[in-house]
């Protein structure tokens, strides 16, 4: 795999940025977006453009055969075993906002429990935490270790009979542990308890397989996969979309509206009402083909190395400190810097170009846990390089002198 | 070049060590000043006499370089300032890092001035300027006593 060609395909690298070339470290945040992408937007808007599914002319049924052709490549991507489990959203956050606004209104009761981990981005708590004021649930949140993994004992430790959900992530956005998701989803189904996987750091890096894991939701974030932003996906097995209400009400989702009462459309339908992010949906489509023409395991390899690389030079930077080391990895190197801020780190680095994010990465009950208030995280897409890190690094080194000053 | 002026030497140093970071004793005003986005968080306390003074003034918190640093000088220049010398420093610091070049208060000394200028580079970093101006809001809030955290 040569990694400088795949570089050309993003055209953000022919720029410079403040003068300097772009090291770009926050693709778990979001990642940069490939020529093919891009042109896709723009073609569609200036060659195809029509509103899907509602109006019989020529091009609103090839943007509907486009759009819906997305979907069926989503499926396969993913190995759902059906297209109608395909939910297109406008982000994982509204995925994840989908299913406990839905699931709570029909099966939750006071009293009952949701099963998070410390691990949690605040978009996989701060729905639930809805319910916890409309409802009267409870939640509870299994520990991660001091490698900053959470493992299935301490899922298992925290099931009770009133647990009636698990919802927690496929790979961590602070710690890089990649979660035992199928192991903990056959726990969760000896016990008939759902389990949703907040994906989004899962899909971009890791191959992935629905009927093979048997989660029942998986959320996916577009825009962290190469894909446009305003997207996300929600898969969810075909049972739960039948049994579940509809989350929003307006065009598209319905069968048949009177003064008395309206029907509901059948899947896919039932869920994306109103004109949704269509443009964004069929440019999705190329991040697929782009994902898919380099392949995941080679991106998975890739990425790999590449994190032991950066895990390595850091820890060989005595002033670094990494959080977590968790056994299963992905490719996200949160870390702090001897008595220098994150912001102020990300700050000097921003003017060598090397782009990372500080702050607490919307995982707050994580920091808190750490007692840090931000740490500095540098994350990894398939266009990064050796060259990356060691640009971070110097950088690194570079807040050393100014802050010893 | 713009780094060098964002963290001066005199930044840095009430970064390092900030000036008044303890707990006041015998405080009669308080308020707290939290930016989770950076995790920027300041407590000031005040003690204010029958004559609207500020008598004594400390604070408590953590942060990057730039808010300690705000934090340091802000609290060395109030000691001793009146109610409304307050609000006029206040405003003009604000207005100076928002978009006056200068400050136009003649409240402080040149070299006060000096000081407090140095925490003007912030202007080139948008999204530092909070940094900068979280302990100036706080200490606002602190003088009418009013606690600005909400949780729900
Ligand atoms: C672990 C995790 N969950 C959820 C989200 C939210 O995703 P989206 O931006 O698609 O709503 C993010 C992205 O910031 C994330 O990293």
């Amino acid at each position: 795999m040569n990694i400088d060609n795949i570089k050309k395909q993003f055209p953000i690298f022919d720029n410079k940025v403040q003068n300097n070339d772009l090291v770009y470290l926050d693709s778990a945040n979001s990642s940069q977006k490939p020529k093919v992408v891009v042109d896709r937007i723009y073609d569609f808007y200036t060659k195809e453009f029509s509103n899907v599914g509602r109006s019989v002319h020529y091009l609103a049924v090839a943007a509907t055969n486009l759009y819906e052709n997305t979907r069926v490549m989503v499926q396969k991507y993913i190995n759902a075993s059906d297209p109608n489990e395909i939910v297109f959203t406008k982000g994982a956050t509204e995925a994840i906002n989908l299913v406990a606004n839905t699931f709570g209104q029909k099966f939750l009761q006071e009293g009952d429990e949701i099963l998070l981990t410390e691990l949690e981005h605040h978009s996989n708590y701060v729905p639930w935490h809805y319910l916890r004021r409309s409802k009267g649930i409870k939640i509870k949140f299994a520990e991660f270790n001091s490698d900053g993994e959470v493992t299935l004992e301490s899922i298992e430790k925290n099931i009770t009979p009133k647990t009636k959900m698990i919802a927690i992530t496929h790979l961590s956005n602070v710690t890089g542990a990649i979660l035992p998701i199928k192991e903990i989803t056959k726990l969760a189904h000896s016990k008939n308890i759902p389990i949703l996987v907040d994906g989004c750091q899962g899909a971009p890096h890791l191959k992935l397989d629905m009927q093979d894991i048997d989660c029942d939701f998986y959320a996916i974030s577009c825009h962290k996969m190469y894909g446009p932003t305003g997207l996300g996906v929600l898969y969810a097995k075909k049972k739960w979309l039948d049994a579940l209400p509809p989350y929003q009400g307006g065009g598209g989702m319905i069968r048949e509206v009177k003064k008395e009462g309206i029907t509901f459309g059948d899947l896919p339908n039932k869920y994306e009402a109103g004109t949704m992010a269509t443009a964004q949906v069929i440019a999705f489509g190329e991040s697929i083909k782009f994902l898919n023409k380099i392949g995941i395991e080679n991106i998975e390899a890739h990425e790999s190395q590449l994190t032991q690389y950066g895990e390595e030079v850091l820890r060989k930077n005595n002033s670094v400190k990494l959080i977590g080391s968790p056994k299963n990895k992905g490719s996200v190197l949160s870390f702090t810097l001897d008595g220098i801020h994150a912001h102020d780190i990300a700050t000097i680095l921003d003017e060598d170009g090397v782009a990372i994010r500080a702050g607490h990465h919307c995982c707050q009950i994580l920091h808190d846990k750490l007692g840090l208030s931000a740490t500095a995280r540098a994350s990894l897409g398939v266009y990064n390089t050796k060259d990356d890190i060691d640009k971070l690094n110097e950088s690194l080194n570079k807040c050393k002198k100014i802050f010893d000053r | 070049m713009e780094l060098k002026e964002l963290y001066q030497e005199i930044i840095l140093d009430h970064g390092k060590n900030p000036r008044n970071l303890k707990k006041s004793d015998n405080f009669n005003k308080d308020a707290a000043g939290h930016n989770p986005l950076c995790g920027d968080k300041v407590h000031v306390f005040l003690k204010v006499d029958e004559n609207n003074k500020i008598s004594d003034i400390a604070f408590e918190g953590s942060g990057c370089a730039i808010s300690m640093a705000s934090a340091s000088i802000m609290t060395d220049l109030m000691k001793e300032k009146k109610e409304v010398e307050v609000k006029e420093l206040v405003d003009d610091f604000l207005e100076m890092i928002k978009k006056n070049p200068e400050l136009k208060s003649k409240i402080l000394a040149e070299d006060e001035k000096t000081k407090l200028m140095s925490l003007s580079g912030v202007k080139k970093y948008p999204m530092r300027v909070k940094c900068a101006t979280m302990a100036w809001h706080t200490l606002t809030s602190a003088m009418k006593n009013s606690n600005t955290e909400k949780s729900d």
